[in-house]
């Protein structure tokens, strides 16, 4: 040792230090507590289930499903329902055209009419065509589609949801 | 550059003159049994520190107080540690406090001049076990709830004023939504507030009269 430290030197440095080592072990944790949610998943998109297609046989029919999400945010979770209508357009597995059953006007639910062979949302009377194009009342666009759809090896149909 | 930048800060803020006066001043030889004090305010300052953030996620309604703590414990990061350190040291605190209140009786530091000294931290003490009291609350579990309900109708065996106390306390005839809410506000604001201004007082005081001495046996 050529330049013994003095007692008060060496405190001050222990006591820095050992502050240091105790402000670090409280400090960064908070960090992480406060910033924590910024790291959470929540994913909003989602491979669903809607049935077995070989229970939807007959082409052109509407085949009704639907389904529930839960959104878990801290302690609190949402669930909303969702809806739609498969159509096979053929006899192919996978030319299938599936449909949001909320109407585009204000969102309710519409049901098909076996009779008139049309969509019927019954808040507003609207009328869509089994395509769900819009053929009478105020929505402002066809039904929505759910595009992306796959089949799995056991014959289930999936349809891809994602939220907004 | 440094130097430049504290020499400036220190002309017109009297950096150094503060440090000589308040952590360079002159104590009496040392005993571990005089850090108490020290130690009841770092306490303090660790208290309201990670109190600061558990309110970052608690909720203090009957319908979410204790969802959001074992969403605390479980799915935030360190949320058990920082609710840990809370819930720890309000039971060290306490500690603290009542052990830094004997050393002062023992070593007789309350007489002439520091007794003005010794009453706020008696105010200190109390304020202390109210936030042990009011905070004890929040969790709103079975013990949470049972224990301020004993509490509070202890308060309210007062003779005469004791029903008053007891709606004051609860905010209401029984324990409730009120209960709670006027609770983590105390414990949040009203007390914490308390505090602050006696510890400055307190700290004014030790500054001003100096630490006292360790008795020797001529005293």
């Amino acid at each position: 040792m050529s330049e013994p430290i003095s007692r008060r030197e060496f405190m001050k440095a222990s006591v820095y230090f050992v502050g240091g080592i105790v402000g670090a072990a409280v400090g960064i944790p908070a960090v992480g507590f406060l910033i924590d949610p910024a790291f959470k998943g929540g994913s909003k998109e989602a491979w669903i289930p809607v049935g077995k297609l070989a229970d939807m046989p007959e082409v052109g029919k509407p085949y009704p499903f639907s389904f529930t999400r839960v959104q878990v945010n801290g302690w609190e979770r949402t669930a909303t329902s969702h809806g739609g209508f498969i159509i096979r357009k053929s006899d192919a597995p996978d030319n299938l055209l599936i449909l949001n059953s909320r109407c585009t006007h204000l969102a309710c639910t519409v049901n098909w009419s076996e009779a008139d062979h049309v969509f019927l949302c019954p808040c507003h009377d609207a009328k869509f065509d089994p395509e769900g194009t819009v053929l009478d009342g105020p929505p402002p666009r066809p039904l929505d589609r759910y595009a992306e759809f796959r089949v799995t090896a056991d014959g289930i149909l999936e349809i891809f949801y994602k939220e907004g | 550059m440094w130097k430049k930048v504290f020499a400036w800060l220190d002309e017109r803020l009297g950096l150094n003159e503060m440090q000589k006066n308040l952590l360079e001043r002159p104590e009496p030889k040392g005993n571990w049994w005089n850090t108490l004090g020290s130690a009841s305010l770092f306490l303090f300052i660790l208290q309201g520190a990670t109190g600061i953030f558990l309110t970052v996620y608690y909720t203090p309604s009957p319908d979410h107080a204790y969802d959001s703590i074992t969403y605390i414990m479980n799915d935030v990061t360190f949320g058990w540690l920082i609710r840990g350190i809370h819930h720890w040291g309000a039971t060290l605190m306490v500690i603290v406090v009542f052990l830094h209140l004997l050393r002062v009786f023992v070593t007789a530091s309350y007489k002439y001049p520091r007794e003005l000294t010794w009453l706020i931290g008696i105010g200190l003490l109390i304020a202390t076990l109210g936030m042990g009291f009011t905070g004890y609350l929040l969790p709103w579990n079975q013990r949470a709830y049972w224990a301020t309900t004993v509490g509070t109708q202890i308060a309210g065996t007062v003779p005469f004023l004791g029903e008053f106390i007891l709606k004051a306390l609860r905010g209401g005839a029984d324990l409730s939504a009120l209960t709670l809410q006027r609770f983590f506000s105390g414990h949040i604001w009203i007390l914490p507030v308390v505090l602050l201004a006696l510890i400055g007082a307190h700290l004014f005081l030790i500054i001003r009269h100096g630490e006292s001495h360790w008795p020797t046996k001529e005293d």
